[in-house]
Formats: structure tokens, sequence, C-alpha cells
């Protein structure tokens, strides 16, 4: 098969590097196939009980406190069976469950049982069985399984891929630019003289090509960075543009976007408030992310998690610490949602872990294999070897994806 | 070493006035809550909270380029190198809205002093900074049983007492527990702002702490600041913390896997000086392996961008105010804000975190752009003789001597691997 790449290295192992100068053209492998995988990765520990309050459990209004959230009032919660409810800031994702497009997952958490946050985003990123037991991230390992791991199909929007994207596969990233573009010359020059460094050899040509594909899929003012005063808190210009690259026939199927500001240790709010206003941006951004998917959304499958949830009573200052269980949320068309999916044991104190957090009763990584089986085909043989060494007891959560 | 023998230089704002102290920080934030309500109770048609933050923001970039400007000038990069890694070690993040304003106070009077001082003072000094309090929010940490938490119904916030054991001491495997945790938030109760700015904006309040004796991994201390000043240090000279810092150290300095004798060297020097970190700074720069040849670490954006403007001796002319600041806007595009790290573990300090494709890609888009800001008649080669010297490779020789102009062939140097690394 001759594609644009290996096109290139043989013309970099002749020495013969000239076509650079010339405008890029594109020419895709075929992309084995047309379904679509994201992971939003919700850095900082996600409070489950905020974004999906079980506002039916006896213990809830009373355990919660200031935190309580209440099915009338100002900033009412959004009510989905009469027991679990969404947190008011996540309109766009109410309305997605009410299409059967989405499915939440509570009392969810990796296998890591401790507090750290950095020890935990190791673990949900690593799919390893505790901090630092693997190197390399899940969805890196499932690239090959997945067909994809050819370093074009696989996209982290992001400066750099984070961990779970990173190891031995090869994948992308890109973020909105801003600085003016170099000429095809000149980076024609630059390329050569990283001939001896792969790994800014490997990463420029990764960019360039996606670059090239960005210019092409979308002329449009969404694609620019946001300014300087929406930075961090923004998130539609993210999720806009990664939503539009995936979106293209060629384009990339499997996708990370990371979204922090979660660690409400502070005045965390309840239907209003600082989570409120996070929240908010985010829901704002996964409507963006389906709008700019287009008809691609009817493939696609996004999942968010966090590395573990937080404390179930609020703290001294009207916010919560770092704790266990949490919530996971299934979004897209291809998802056979409309449903809470939770053993629940309630909020009493003798359910709750170590006497103070959600306990753990779904293991995420029978979430991220179901969604690999169903989704993208990866074979479980190949879920409970290279992709999740030692997971062979978690058995992949099943019915996710509509057939 | 002359470069380490004192505590950092201080930087100056670029329009030679001063900074504010904490103290005076500390006043100006309680006024503004004061104006917050004053404006909630009587609706004077200003917006207190806009103007507090816009200005915030605006002093906090103030700080940043003017810590820009004094690593593009300064005659001791060294010890700016100790700063920036002891900043991205005891993290305050200006992405938190309550520590923005005292982020730059925060390095100014706890890093820059103790860079060549005991770590153990450089830890109090920083955990007991208003930047901090308010970071880690232990500021409203209040021991449940103590006079004020009865009244107010108020509890403990563990955030402080976790991350200063698991990011500045003892490191995530040094040996506590939840309960230790526990332990060491109780002891910080009553560690908050002073109101009147008195005391650099630290206070300690006896009516907030948790009564009674704590005990800490096995060692017990009185409910008193005394006690906690304890605490703190015995954490701080734990032969757990030497070992976290000096595997820390050798990363940032050495190599992002560290060869192990390295490591070991640096934590015997913790340990045999009682975590004197001017020793610490001439073991790494008397290391042997902070010096072999061969593809360094990816320089983190500051760096990369510092290193660029120290080579072409910038900022130079009459808008050297719009260059600190456009070099500060770069390292932003390229994926880090200094002193505004997205969580307390601090910016990524390993050369995969900085070598991305979308990250390469805006170095090298900053290079050409810089280039092309340089007069055509540099002479490129010079600038890399000087700037870089035997570290050129050949392959970075000829795809200069074949660029289109002067201004390329710069652009192509600073975007060379050899330039990239370190």
């Amino acid at each position: 098969m001759t594609t644009r790449r290996s096109i290139l290295q043989t013309m970099a192992a002749a020495g013969a590097l000239s076509l650079w100068d010339t405008p890029i053209r594109y020419a895709f492998a075929n992309v084995p196939t047309d379904r679509r995988f994201v992971v939003v990765i919700l850095r900082g520990a996600l409070d489950g009980l905020a974004i999906v309050p079980p506002h039916g459990d006896k213990d809830y209004a009373s355990t919660r406190g200031v935190l309580a959230l209440s099915t009338s009032g100002t900033n009412p919660l959004h009510d989905l069976d009469g027991f679990f409810g969404l947190h008011p800031s996540l309109t766009n994702v109410k309305a997605m469950y009410d299409a059967k497009e989405a499915a939440i997952f509570h009392n969810i958490c990796s296998p890591y049982r401790d507090r750290s946050h950095f020890d935990g985003q190791n673990v949900l990123e690593t799919g390893g069985t505790g901090p630092h037991v693997l190197q390399d991230g899940w969805l890196n390992r499932a690239l090959t399984p997945m067909g994809l791991a050819d370093g074009q199909h696989a996209l982290a929007v992001a400066q750099t891929p984070p961990l779970l994207l990173s190891g031995p596969a090869r994948a992308t990233s890109w973020m909105p630019e801003t600085l003016p573009a170099p000429t095809e010359a000149f980076l024609a020059r630059v390329r050569r003289m990283y001939a001896s460094d792969p790994v800014l050899a490997a990463s420029l040509s990764s960019a360039m090509e996606l670059q090239t594909q960005a210019h092409a899929a979308m002329d449009d003012p969404a694609m620019k960075k946001p300014g300087a005063g929406a930075g961090y808190a923004d998130l539609t210009p993210l999720f806009s543009g990664g939503g539009k690259l995936l979106a293209a026939a060629d384009g990339p199927r499997v996708a990370v976007f990371d979204a922090g500001g979660w660690d409400t240790h502070f005045n965390q709010g309840a239907g209003d408030g600082q989570l409120a206003r996070r929240l908010q941006a985010l829901d704002q951004g996964l409507d963006t992310l389906k709008t700019s998917l287009g008809p691609a959304w009817s493939k696609t499958t996004v999942v968010l998690a966090t590395e573990f949830g937080r404390t179930v009573h609020p703290n001294g200052s009207n916010g919560t610490d770092h704790g266990t269980g949490g919530a996971a949320l299934l979004l897209g068309g291809a998802v056979k949602g409309g449903a809470v999916h939770a053993e629940w044991t309630g909020l009493s104190a003798s359910a709750l872990q170590d006497g103070r957090d959600q306990p753990p009763r779904t293991d995420l990584r029978a979430l991220f294999k179901g969604l690999l089986a169903e989704q993208m085909g990866v074979p479980v043989s190949a879920l409970n070897a290279a992709v999740f060494p030692d997971s062979g007891a978690v058995k992949p959560l099943s019915g996710l994806i509509r057939a | 070493m002359s470069q380490i023998n004192t505590a950092a230089d201080q930087p100056v704002p670029l329009d030679g006035s001063s900074f504010k102290n904490s103290g005076d920080l500390v006043v100006e934030m309680f006024q503004y809550q004061r104006d917050r309500a004053m404006e909630k109770r009587n609706g004077t048609g200003t917006d207190p909270v806009k103007m507090f933050f816009k200005v915030k923001a605006q002093e906090f970039l103030d700080e940043l380029a003017a810590r820009y400007a004094l690593g593009f000038t300064t005659d001791r990069p060294f010890a700016e190198r100790l700063v920036w890694f002891w900043s991205n070690h005891f993290v305050v993040s200006a992405q938190n809205p309550r520590a923005i304003t005292f982020v730059g106070a925060f390095e100014r009077e706890a890093i820059r002093p103790h860079i060549t001082g005991k770590f153990e003072d450089m830890v109090l000094a920083a955990a007991s900074h208003p930047a901090m309090l308010l970071y880690l929010d232990n500021a409203q940490s209040i021991g449940p049983h103590s006079r004020a938490g009865e009244f107010a119904g108020k509890g403990l916030n563990e955030n402080l007492g976790r991350e200063l054991m698991e990011l500045y001491t003892l490191g995530v495997d040094g040996g506590y527990t939840q309960d230790d945790v526990i332990a060491m938030a109780k002891i910080l109760t009553g560690w908050s702002l002073s109101r009147n700015g008195e005391n650099n904006g630290f206070a300690y309040y006896d009516n907030r702490h948790e009564p009674g004796d704590v005990t800490l991994r096995g060692r017990t201390y009185p409910p008193t600041l005394d006690g906690g000043i304890a605490a703190i240090k015995d954490v701080a000279h734990d032969p757990a913390t030497a070992r976290h810092i000096a595997h820390k150290m050798a990363i940032h300095f050495i190599a992002d896997e560290p060869p192990a004798e390295s490591v070991a060297r640096l934590e015997k020097v913790f340990k045999e000086t009682g975590g004197d970190l001017h020793a610490l700074a001439h073991a790494i720069v008397e290391d042997p392996n902070a010096w072999k040849p061969g593809p360094g670490k990816m320089r983190t954006p500051v760096e990369y961008v510092t290193a660029g403007y120290r080579l072409l001796d910038l900022p130079k002319g009459d808008n050297t105010d719009k260059q600190v600041r456009g070099a500060l806007a770069a390292t932003r595009l390229m994926g880090q804000t200094p002193l505004a790290p997205p969580a307390p573990k601090g910016w990524p300090d390993t050369s995969d975190a900085w070598s991305g494709p979308d990250a390469v890609l805006t170095r090298i888009e900053w290079a050409q752009q810089v280039g092309q800001r340089m007069p055509a008649t540099l002479d490129s080669a010079a600038v890399a003789e000087m700037g870089v010297g035997p570290l050129l490779r050949p392959s970075t020789k000829t795809a200069m001597a074949q660029a289109e102009s002067q201004p390329d062939a710069l652009a192509l140097l600073l975007s060379s691997p050899e330039f990239q690394r370190r």
C-alpha cells in the first residue's frame, strides 16, 4: 500500500526531499473503520454526586448538606428516573439522555484506592493495577488491534499527547493555531535537520500532516485559539476543532480531550457557583462536539472519566476532599443510552468507603473494555493481555453500544 | 559557581516601579471583599469583582514579564534555573482565582530568598505564605472542635495537609496514611491570613486550631504554632524527603531517567547537610552525568524561549516591553504559562511532555517569526558559533548555509535539535 508517509520515508532514505517544496497533497490510507471513539479526561477528581445527584436516596439531602441539589427551587436538577438526576448545568447532556444518546455510570472508579490526583490519573490513563505499573496508555495499546496505529488516526487535542495516548503506537496532536504558519520550503529544511532526531522528526511530520488536513477541513474562525481572557475556561474551541477533525471521512477515529478544573476543595457550590460554571463550560463543549461531528455523531461514542470521586460529605469549607467512587458519562449517537447503571448501595455511613467516600462498585476498566470491544471491535484476548494486562477478572460491560 | 553564592536576584517591573509585598496584597484583597459586600447591599453600579480580577490578571502578567526580562539578561542564569525549579516544586498556580493575586509575590518572597538556603526554611516559607494558604484552601480549614469550628460548624480541609507531604516533602510513597493526612490538616488549622497585612500577610489563629496533641507518623505535636513548625521541620528532614527531592532534582537537571548514582549522591548530600540547597546545587554542577554529551533533555518552553532571546541578545531596540510580552505569549502557545500550571504537581519535567506534534510545530513557527524580526544583516553563522559552539551539528550548519536569508538561517538554528535540547 502506498501512502504519503511511505513515499516520504522512501524519499528521505534516498535523500530526495525536493517534493516537500511543492504544496502538500493528501493521500490517506483507507481507514479501517468509520466508528469514532472519544475519551474526555476530567482531571482533578470530578464530584460524582454533583453531576449525577441521587436525589431519591433517603440520605442524599442530609449527607450533602450545602451541596445538595433539589428538583425544585432555583436551578433545579434534571430528574432522570425519579432517583438519579443530572446537575442543572448539564442541559445538553440531559437532552442527549432523553434522546437515548447518553448513559450514566455511578459508584465507578479505577482500581486505584489512594487519594493522590497524580497517581490516580496515572492508573486511569495507563490502565494498570496500580500507579506506575505500566509506562504507556491503554488507549495507545489499543490502537494496534484497532488497526489505527499509523499516527494519523489517533488524535490528542493538546500540544502533546497525554499519557493515555502515549506509547509505542503513533498518535498525533493538535491545538488551534495562532502563530503564522511557516512556508513549506522552510519546513522541508527543518525536516532534513531533524533526520537524526527521531523524536522531533516524528512529531513534526505528524503535526504537518494533521495541519494540512485541518486547513482543508475547516477554514473557520471557530478554529482560532480562544482570546486571552477565555483561555482556560472556554472549552468550545477545543471541542469544535477536535470534532471537525474527527468528522473528516479520512480523519482520526480515536481522540482524547483533556478538561481539568474539577478539584473543588473550597466553595464548590450546588446549583450555581464554581462547579456549576465549569460544568456549564463542559456541557457547552460537548454540545459543540456533537454539532461539529455532524452525521459522524451517529457513529460516535464519547466516554468521560475522572481519576476518582470526592468525599460524600462537604468538608470544612463547603467543598469536598479527595474520595474514591464517582460517576462516568457515556455519550454519542452510537450509545445505547437513556439509563443509569449503578450498583447503588446508598449513602448511609456504613455503606461508604472508609466511612467517607462513595464505594467503588464498578471498575472503570470494565467500562473501557466493553467500549473498546463493542464500539471498536477490539478482541477480548487483546483487551485482557496487551490493553489491560492482569484484568482477566474484570469482565467487559456489555450492551453499551447500539448494534 | 559564584552564581549561587547568594539568594536569587529579584525581578523589577518593566516600568521601573516596584512590586507589592504580600502584606499589602492581603490588605487589598480584604478591601475588595468589603467592596463586594457593599456593592451587593447597595448596588452602586460598579462591578468590583470584574475590576479586581482585571487588575490582578494584569499584575500577574507584569510579574511574569519582569521574570522573563530577568531571565533574558541575568549574569546568573543558573540561579534563575534554580528559582524556576523550586517554583515548579512549591506550586501555587495563577489558574486559581484566589491565588492569582499572590503568585508573583510567592516566588519573590518564599522561593528566591531560599534557593541557596535550607530546604526546611523554604518549606516553611511556602506553607505559611498567603498564596499557598489560599491555593490549597488551608486559609479556610478550621479545627472542628476549635472555638471557631464549634461556633460556625466548620471543619477541616485536607488539601494542603496532603500535598505538603505528597508533593512538597515525603513524596507519594514516602510513608504516610490517610490518618496522617488528617493529622497534618489538623496541625495546619489556624494557619491563615492576617486581616491587617501584618507579618507579610500570615497569621496563626489559635481559636481555629484543632485542640489536643496530634500524632503524625508516630510523633506527637502540641496544638500550637510551634507544634506545627516542628512537624513541618520533621517531614522536611525525613529520609523520604531527601530521596524525593534528590530524585526530582536529578530528573530536572540531569536526565529524564537519571543514573541511580546521581540520585544517590544528591540524596546523600541532602541527608549530610540537613537539606542545604546550596550544597545540592553544587552537587548538581559537579555531577559528571550532568555534562555528558548526547541528545539532552528537551528544553521546556520557558527555557527554550529564554535561550533564544539570550542567543539573539533580545530584547533590544525601542519596543523591549513588547518583545518581552511576545516571549510570554509564545511560551503559552507552546503549552506552558509559568506559575500557572493546571495542577499542584506543576509543569511536567520530562522531554516527552514538550515534544508532541503541536508543540514542536509551534516552536518552529515561533523560530521563524523571531528570525524574521532580526536584521537581515545579522551574521547567523557567527551567532551559531558564539551561542552553540562545538555542539552545532553538521546538518544544522548545512541547513543554515542553504537558507534563503539570514533570518531564515537564524530560524533554522532556533529550530535545530541541539537548540531544542539542553
